[in-house]
């Protein structure tokens, strides 16, 4: 429904609205995360629950210790290549609509630990991230921006349509891969179906490497 | 019918229900109509802490802790009893007073015979 005339009949005291805008808003304003904590951003997932920053004035402060209940994993830290097949594993048993905010510098690239052997490098390589927060570790303000980014981007998902979300869609991917600790490295070392090999095209022999990062 | 005096009551009955049943039954149609199940094993598993269960839950402890399961009630039971009969020890007779004690005798007969079967001997 057109937004100007939506305003225009507000002011005369007439209000509409539509069943996808009040499913949204009532996702939206009550998106439970996981009780779920992996390195130091965990301190700050904490602070932000805590009176001072206090998550819960965006409906999000009922945090619960089992996946079937939540709506939202925040993967608060470093994801080792040990943890990362319980990671993905919890994901899995979340019901839909699920959404994950890969916190801090380490959830999205590995950060400080890159080149170790035994991090992974984002966690996006297994399951689809929403929200990426960039700190080590972010600030509670970073993590209420994060959240807020995710309840705006929950506001403006379709009901129908080709664009509706994946909890919509009976076709689209229901189950991520748990990755296996192989002998030498997670196997598979990413989800293609999530997470596509970057390109890296090197410009001083004008050649195209498919390289996958390990 | 209206002049029944458990007609309201029976209004009142199919209203509750309707009330408690209207919610699941449009949650139901709604998970029909957009939301589509996608159920798989990874998700239907039972154990819901990131890890597979392994093993069997059934597992057996070691016979041999019955010791200390005995050790326990000896202590246990003659604190419970000693504790009402320090309060109020002036004021019981001597029979009372002799009944206590052979029934502290008897729990360090118990004592004496771990402690004879080497059981307070830390290996």
């Amino acid at each position: 429904m057109d937004e100007g005339l939506k305003i225009e009949l507000g002011k005369q005291g007439v209000f509409v609205t539509t069943i996808q805008e009040r499913y949204n808003w009532g996702r939206r304003n009550s998106v439970w995360p996981m009780q779920f904590g992996l390195a130091c951003c965990a301190i700050e997932m904490i602070a932000t629950t805590m009176a001072r920053y206090d998550l819960a004035r965006f409906g999000g402060e009922v945090f619960r210790p089992s996946p079937r209940q939540a709506d939202l994993m925040i993967i608060s830290g470093t994801v080792t290549k040990k943890m990362a097949p319980q990671v993905v594993r919890l994901y899995n048993q979340m019901a839909e609509p699920k959404y994950v905010i890969a916190m801090g510098a380490c959830a999205i690239s590995g950060g400080p630990f890159k080149q170790g052997y035994n991090v992974l490098k984002g966690i996006d390589r297994y399951i689809p991230v929403d929200v990426h927060i960039p700190g080590c570790p972010p600030r509670p303000e970073a993590l209420i921006q994060a959240f807020m980014t995710l309840q705006k981007k929950i506001d403006g998902q379709h009901l129908t349509g080709e664009d509706r979300p994946r909890h919509l869609n009976s076709e689209a991917q229901g189950e991520f891969p748990v990755p296996v600790f192989g002998e030498h490295d997670l196997e598979p070392a990413a989800n293609p179906g999530v997470w596509p090999v970057p390109v890296v095209i090197q410009t001083g022999n004008k050649e195209e490497v498919n390289k996958p990062q390990q | 019918m209206a002049s029944n005096p458990y007609f309201s009551l029976a209004v009142l009955f199919f209203a509750a229900l309707g009330f408690g049943l209207a919610p699941l039954g449009l949650a139901w149609l709604w998970a029909k109509a957009f939301s589509p199940p996608k159920p798989n094993a990874v998700k239907n598993a039972i154990y819901e802490c990131g890890l597979e269960s392994r093993g069997d839950a059934w597992m057996q402890f070691h016979s041999a802790y019955y010791l200390y399961a005995i050790i326990f009630l000896i202590f246990d039971v003659e604190s419970v009893f000693l504790l009402p009969f320090a309060v109020a020890f002036t004021g019981l007779s001597a029979e009372a007073c002799a009944a206590m004690l052979v029934f502290v005798l008897l729990l360090v007969e118990g004592l004496a015979w771990a402690w004879a079967k080497g059981v307070l001997t830390w290996a």
